[in-house]
């Protein structure tokens, strides 16, 4: 089953796939420098103190990056992966 | 001897500076590039009949226009035209590493890849043939181990090997998708048709950054014969772009370029043990967390700082009896007069009080750099930068505030050096300008001196209060400056949290070298000069002899304080400092201040009559103050709360001009300070008084 979500509201230790990035301006530019390009999977490690920023895991490393920014991405989350 | 120029490239965290460091050893020269506060370090080496000059270009992960570093990188390359660019890549991390390299590869430098960190890759699992990796992308690929200094001669032999063939720059193609590229291939027809010649700027790389709306390159190509025709075509295939595919040009283009590196990264990398959760990864769980992260921190902090003054107590009461004994002699062998009175007052006493300091600061950018290294200060960025950005600032923006004596004892000198950090201007300018708020190790001396003299029951509460006033001032400020005078929106917080590595110990050195050098060459001098000034000023001129000709000792050294250019700019400034309490003798004091904050304290020493004080063992003056019947705990607390926010010290003022590039910020922070200083101070000695508190 496929459910496309926003990037902040996986939870901790979910992992998804990236569909779309509709970030703009300078943002959109960073987050595709890092890696965050579609096709790619993510997994959110944790989140800070307040709940933000977010910590995921993409291409092998670890990146931050703020709820509000990770809102524009849209994932698919993939079921049934701890 | 031939000399060539290598530039030497990559992501931060990729092991760059390592790289530097091994090849150049402590043998560089660290400037800012012209016009920009990056920091430029380069240094030069031989090997076999040729001289290199190593240049060592900012960290980034792209080259787009968007930030300093990455513009500066940009042209360095393309205008200063190196033989031989050198990308050191993190083998464990290939995937987004090689995104750089294939940028270089698109503008045609010649490229050597440093494949660092080997050993580590496989440890993680990861085994990468480098042979295909090269003739996969055409590039030499050289293996290294850059902290065992693994891998350095065979670079240096590949480099001397790739620059005696002098080729052409030979810019590779890459497939952005049908769409686009017909759109690049338009624009780069219309290019190379054109008259247009920018020097080193290859046609097709022109027509992407053209593409991608790339605000450099538009100013580049505007002034040529075609350049309306060029930026209207752009703006319509860019329009057209956005239209079909509702993604921007730039997004697309970086979709593609992940796209060939993941497809080059499937041939040459081979996962030979599953991915685990590494030692790193374990650390981070406990580090970084929701609940105990926060805990964790403070409790790192305050390690740090028990370290930096638990190693530094020992140096610098060495270099203050090294001072004292100086002074000592002086007193011994030189004759009464003005010469011995230049030296012992204004030069041992001024710039000793300031060098006693350099143990603690070296000790501090040591701490500082093991933080950096170890990629812990990535880990505190992300666990404040929710509670900053509510002020304004930016995660980033922790360090240098800690640094300045968020934690008492910093150095406002080394928190503002700090912000190189953070990458918006005005939320590092906001940083500047609040972090000599901060009760930084020169404070301490005041605060020590009356505390003992009017709040000996309560000394940690007070110190306590002290440390929360500051940061709350220092963040409320930055907040009213971020929605006044440095408005402007937030920038994205999209940080690499880079694994925890143990820092090497030359690095180390390195870094705290570096660093204290700077203190010490710019520090010095200044501090020297005014100083020298202070004690003309409060020397100069001499009363007329019937005015001293019945006293004598201390008696006859306050008159003369007090007919003195300072005394009289003391007394002058009453008019405005009696509202807040202050007489004559602290306005002379805080003026010192000026200078560097500890003079406070030895200016009082002296102007109370009490010959040489140390700024360390105050207690003889505190006994004295307490005595003094104008004097009363609340007169004491507005004057720590005043010498907490008024204009920054000398050294720091310095720096923050370097720094800032701009007398005009310069000047503001000086001013600024001090009128906040003068608003606060006022508001609680009269409500003080008004409500009988500490009287």
């Amino acid at each position: 089953m496929m459910e496309v979500v926003r990037l902040n509201e996986l939870e901790i230790g979910e992992k998804g796939k990236i569909t779309r990035i509709r970030n703009r301006g300078e943002i959109s530019r960073r987050i595709r420098d890092m890696g965050v390009v579609p096709g790619t999977l993510v997994e959110v490690e944790t989140k800070a103190t307040l709940g933000d920023p977010i910590e995921i895991k993409v291409k092998g490393y670890h990146l931050t990056l703020r709820g509000h920014e990770a809102a524009d991405v849209e994932v698919e989350r993939i079921q049934g992966v701890k | 001897m031939k000399e060539i120029t290598i530039a030497l490239a990559g992501n931060p965290n990729a092991g760059k500076t390592t790289v530097f460091n091994s090849l150049t050893g402590a043998h560089h020269h660290v400037g800012n590039y012209p016009g920009v506060t990056v920091e430029k370090k380069w240094g030069r080496i031989k090997h076999g009949d040729l001289r290199i000059k190593v240049v060592d270009l900012p960290g980034t992960y792209s080259l787009t226009a968007y930030s300093l570093e990455e513009l500066v990188a940009r042209d360095f390359v393309v205008e200063e035209h190196p033989d031989v660019v050198v990308d050191v890549v993190d083998a464990s991390n290939l995937e987004r590493n090689l995104y750089l390299a294939i940028q270089f590869m698109e503008i045609g430098v010649p490229l050597i890849i440093v494949l660092n960190m080997v050993d580590l890759a496989e440890s993680r699992g990861l085994k990468i043939d480098t042979t295909r990796l090269s003739k996969l992308l055409g590039v030499p690929v050289v293996p290294a181990v850059a902290t065992k200094g693994k891998g350095m001669k065979e670079l240096l032999d590949v480099v001397v090997n790739l620059a005696s063939k002098k080729d052409e720059w030979h810019p590779i193609n890459i497939s952005y998708g049908n769409e686009l590229d017909r759109h690049v291939d338009e624009l780069t027809g219309m290019i190379q048709k054109s008259s247009l010649k920018i020097d080193h700027y290859p046609p097709r790389w022109l027509a992407i950054k053209l593409l991608e709306q790339d605000e450099q390159v538009q100013k580049l190509v505007r002034n040529s014969d075609i350049g309306e025709d060029l930026l209207k075509r752009a703006d319509r295939l860019e329009r057209h772009v956005r239209y079909t595919f509702d993604d921007v040009p730039e997004g697309l283009i970086a979709d593609h370029r992940y796209g060939y590196i993941t497809s080059v990264c499937r041939e040459v990398v081979q996962r030979i043990m599953d991915e685990r959760l590494t030692l790193s990864d374990k650390v981070d769980k406990a580090l970084i967390n929701r609940t105990f992260g926060p805990l964790f921190l403070g409790g790192i902090i305050y390690l740090t700082y028990t370290f930096v003054f638990w190693t530094s107590e020992v140096p610098v009461s060495l270099i203050e009896r090294l001072f004292g004994l100086a002074r000592e002699v002086a007193t011994g062998v030189m004759p009464d007069g003005l010469i011995k009175s230049l030296i012992i007052n204004g030069i041992i006493n001024g710039v000793g009080g300031v060098i006693s300091f350099v143990p603690l600061i070296m000790l501090m950018f040591f701490a500082v750099a093991i933080l950096e290294d170890s990629g812990y200060m990535a880990r505190m960025a992300f666990l404040l930068d929710r509670l900053l950005r509510y002020f304004g600032l930016h995660g980033n923006s922790v360090l240098a505030m800690i640094v300045s004596g968020g934690i008492s004892g910093g150095c406002a000198v080394c928190g503002v050096m700090a912000t190189r950090t953070l990458k918006n201007p005005k939320e590092r300018l906001a940083t500047i300008l609040v972090s000599p708020f901060m009760n930084c190790g020169a404070k301490l001396p005041i605060y020590a001196l009356l505390i003992a003299a009017f709040f000996t029951a309560s000394e940690a509460r007070v110190m306590f209060a002290l440390t929360i006033l500051s940061w709350g001032f220092a963040l409320l400020t930055a907040r009213v400056l971020r929605s006044t005078l440095l408005k402007g929106p937030h920038t994205p917080f999209v940080m690499e949290l880079p694994p925890y590595r143990m820092p090497t110990l030359k690095g180390l050195f390195i870094h705290m070298w570096e660093r204290t050098w700077h203190y010490l060459k710019k520090a010095g001098t200044i501090i020297l000069l005014v100083s020298i000034i202070i004690w003309a000023m409060s020397t100069f001129p001499k009363p007329p002899e019937e005015l001293v000709s019945g006293i004598s000792g201390k008696e006859k050294a306050q008159a003369e304080v007090s007919y003195s250019v300072a005394g009289r700019i003391g007394k002058a400034l009453e008019k405005i400092t009696a509202p807040l309490g202050f007489d004559w003798r602290i306005n002379i004091a805080l003026m010192g201040g000026f200078a560097a904050k500890e003079v406070v304290v030895t200016s009082l020493g002296t102007v109370y009559s009490m010959g040489e004080v140390d700024p360390e063992a105050s207690g003889v003056l505190s006994e004295r103050i307490k005595r003094e019947p104008n004097w009363n705990p609340l007169k004491a607390f507005t004057l720590m709360l005043f010498c907490m926010l008024y204009a920054p010290c000398f050294v720091t003022l310095a720096v923050i001009r370097k720094e800032t590039e701009s007398w005009k910020w310069t000047g503001f922070a000086m001013v600024y300070a001090t009128v906040i200083a003068y608003v606060v101070s006022l508001v609680v000695y009269q409500a003080g008084r008004f409500l009988s508190i500490g009287m």
